[in-house]
């Protein structure tokens, strides 16, 4: 399909833009990584000499080219602060982040639709309230916040409100899993990922939810289905061919919309629990002024979300024949 | 709650709220950021008085501080970065979007390839990598607030003047010769723009998330000033052992990100512009 190949070449396109962005933006920063790396007692001339060591002595185009020259390469550089290739620092960040990401997204999309179709064809007045105020602010809440608050809850809270001690979870202090990875310590990470967990969901959850409700209350409202009903087609079977059909194709391009959110959270989740994955690595790199690992991350995240983006656009053309027209 | 007393509640409690900033911390004995006999007075819990005698409705926090009056001066930085950021965010997208979708042109492509691109990499994502242009503070986020939220606000405002300015009355009026861009100030714009407030009221939460999330990593608002963000940053340290530092200030953050978004689903349903905009602020922090 002509569509979709053309729909490639824009999101690579895109990609390009934002690597030359995120280039000059956090070139422009002041602070120099060099002056960041050795000690502060250093001579200008010593700093200097870094700045040549590391490639940075050189004139902003040349320095672009040479990392666009690398990427396409499929070589990122290496970090200025730990002296190991960027894609090594990625490869070793990108699995702890798939983890936590993938399964909150898979946790937010099952329970957020659940909810989100219990909300809209069988609850109750009063419970579709209750559930409408708490994802409301289950949606507004700041990932940081709700993860101290639930490991107050899940420690000292838990201790003190008596609860039984499998409700007792813990927050830090998990075995490596790479280090011994035998099935104790397998356990003890499925232990320790549980908070960590429930806290990247639950915003994911709540939006889906919200999303879902309306979706599915739009399409319960259409004139075929009210047609439908009146010609006496059995609830049930209108709520799956006419209702459902219609108002979860949309869903699909939830994935592009919730990912983002999800990334957001981890980096909080991975800062307040304390694991190395892509976040953190993201917050530690900017901080040190370490452009090639910033720049690498970014390149990551962007082709996760464009990506994403151009799935979902190019599922939603499989799945709803209307779009297909234009 | 039928809509309308939703619109109203939500509308009182941050009326409340920016009444609360304004006079709490005025009211106190000492201010949020006063040190004084810390062991005398540190770390007390809730509802109880510290060994000098002082009643503390929630508490005082690590360096003896009342916790309810520093909550209240921080909902002065938290508020007013929320809403400086968004209403700066908002100038900007309308001012780019109203210029892009009137002349067109090469600023139009330029622009609309500018806000894709940004709209690729994770708001914080990029919120990280532009606050670390400058030293992190009240003015720097504010300005990578509006820097990192126009995007989304100009395509609303280029789609509604593109749509405005093929209407009869436009054409009128340039047919009576009223100058292109008096008749874009004039005549277009204020019919382009009820979708831009509300993406500018649902934004003013979204932009409080965000701040409280660059302040609890540091980047955003530093102590002793105090936003809603740092203290739960401080807090942190204290957790098991006092956790009311580290959490009231969310349950604040919590119900003003909702009045918000109360408050600017009720303005797009009122207003007729909800083919517009129905995404609420993205879950960001």
């Amino acid at each position: 399909m002509p569509s979709i190949a053309r729909r490639l070449v824009d999101a690579l396109v895109l990609l390009w833009l934002v690597t030359s962005l995120t280039f000059l933006l956090i070139h422009l920063a002041p602070g120099d990584p060099a002056a960041l790396l050795i000690a502060p007692s250093a001579s200008a001339d010593d700093v200097q000499r870094q700045r040549a060591l590391l490639g940075l002595d050189a004139p902003l185009p040349l320095q672009y080219a040479r990392w666009i020259g690398g990427v396409l390469r499929g070589d990122l550089g290496d970090s200025l602060v730990r002296s190991q290739p960027v894609l090594r620092i990625i490869g070793d960040a990108f699995p702890i982040s798939l983890f936590l990401g993938g399964i909150s997204l898979l946790i937010s999309f099952v329970v957020g639709t659940a909810l989100g179709m219990f909300q809209a064809l069988r609850a109750s007045r009063s419970a579709d309230t209750t559930l409408t105020v708490l994802t409301t602010a289950a949606y507004a809440a700041p990932s940081f916040w709700l993860a101290l608050a639930l490991v107050v809850l899940a420690t000292s809270g838990a201790a003190w409100l008596g609860l039984p001690g499998w409700l007792r979870l813990p927050a830090f202090g998990m075995y490596d899993p790479a280090v011994s990875p035998d099935a104790r310590h397998v356990a003890d990470l499925l232990r320790h990922a549980v908070l960590p967990l429930l806290v990247l969901s639950v915003p994911g959850v709540a939006g889906v939810a919200r999303y879902a409700r309306q979706s599915l209350r739009d399409a319960a409202d259409a004139p075929h289905v009210q047609t439908a009903m009146a010609r006496g087609v059995p609830r049930g079977m209108a709520e799956r061919r006419y209702i459902l059909r219609n108002a979860l194709t949309p869903l699909v391009v939830l994935a592009g919309l919730t990912l983002p959110g999800i990334i957001a959270g981890s980096v909080f989740v991975e800062q307040v629990f304390a694991w190395p994955g892509l976040g953190r690595t993201m917050v530690g790199a900017i901080a040190g002024r370490d452009y090639p690992v910033v720049l690498g991350l970014t390149l990551v995240y962007a082709a996760v979300v464009i990506g994403s983006n151009l799935a979902a656009d190019v599922l939603l053309l499989r799945l709803d024949p209307r779009r297909r027209i234009r | 709650m039928p809509r309308d007393l939703r619109v109203k509640a939500s509308l009182a409690v941050l009326i409340a709220m920016a009444g609360a900033a304004l006079c709490v911390p005025l009211m106190a004995s000492t201010p949020s950021t006063a040190i004084g006999d810390v062991l005398a007075t540190r770390l007390v819990p809730p509802l109880s008085t510290d060994r000098l005698g002082h009643w503390h409705l929630l508490g005082t926090d690590a360096f003896g501080r009342d916790v309810f009056v520093r909550l209240w001066s921080a909902a002065r930085v938290s508020l007013g970065v929320g809403l400086a950021g968004s209403l700066l965010g908002g100038t900007l997208g309308v001012a780019l979007g109203a210029i892009a979708g009137w002349y067109g042109g090469w600023f139009d492509r330029l622009i609309g390839a500018v806000s894709d691109a940004m709209l690729a990499i994770p708001r914080l994502v990029l919120l990280l990598v532009i606050a670390s242009l400058w030293g992190p503070g009240v003015e720097s986020v504010v300005t990578v607030l509006a820097l990192t939220g126009w995007m989304s606000i100009m395509r609303l405002v280029r789609a509604e003047v593109q749509g405005v300015a093929v209407l009869p009355y436009v054409e009128g009026a340039r047919a009576l010769g009223v100058a292109s861009p008096r008749l874009l100030r004039a005549h277009v714009l204020p019919n382009a723009l009820t979708s831009a407030w509300v993406a500018m009221t649902l934004g003013v939460g979204n932009a409080m998330l965000l701040e409280s999330g660059l302040s609890f990593l540091g980047l955003g608002v530093q102590p002793p000033a105090a936003s809603w963000g740092n203290m739960i940053a401080g807090g942190r340290e204290w957790l098991l052992v006092a956790p009311w530092i580290a959490l009231s200030p969310g349950v604040l953050l919590v119900m003003t990100v909702v009045a918000c978004t109360v408050l600017g689903d009720g303005l797009r349903l009122s207003r007729g512009a909800s083919h517009a905009v129905s995404r609420t602020p993205s879950p960001a922090a």
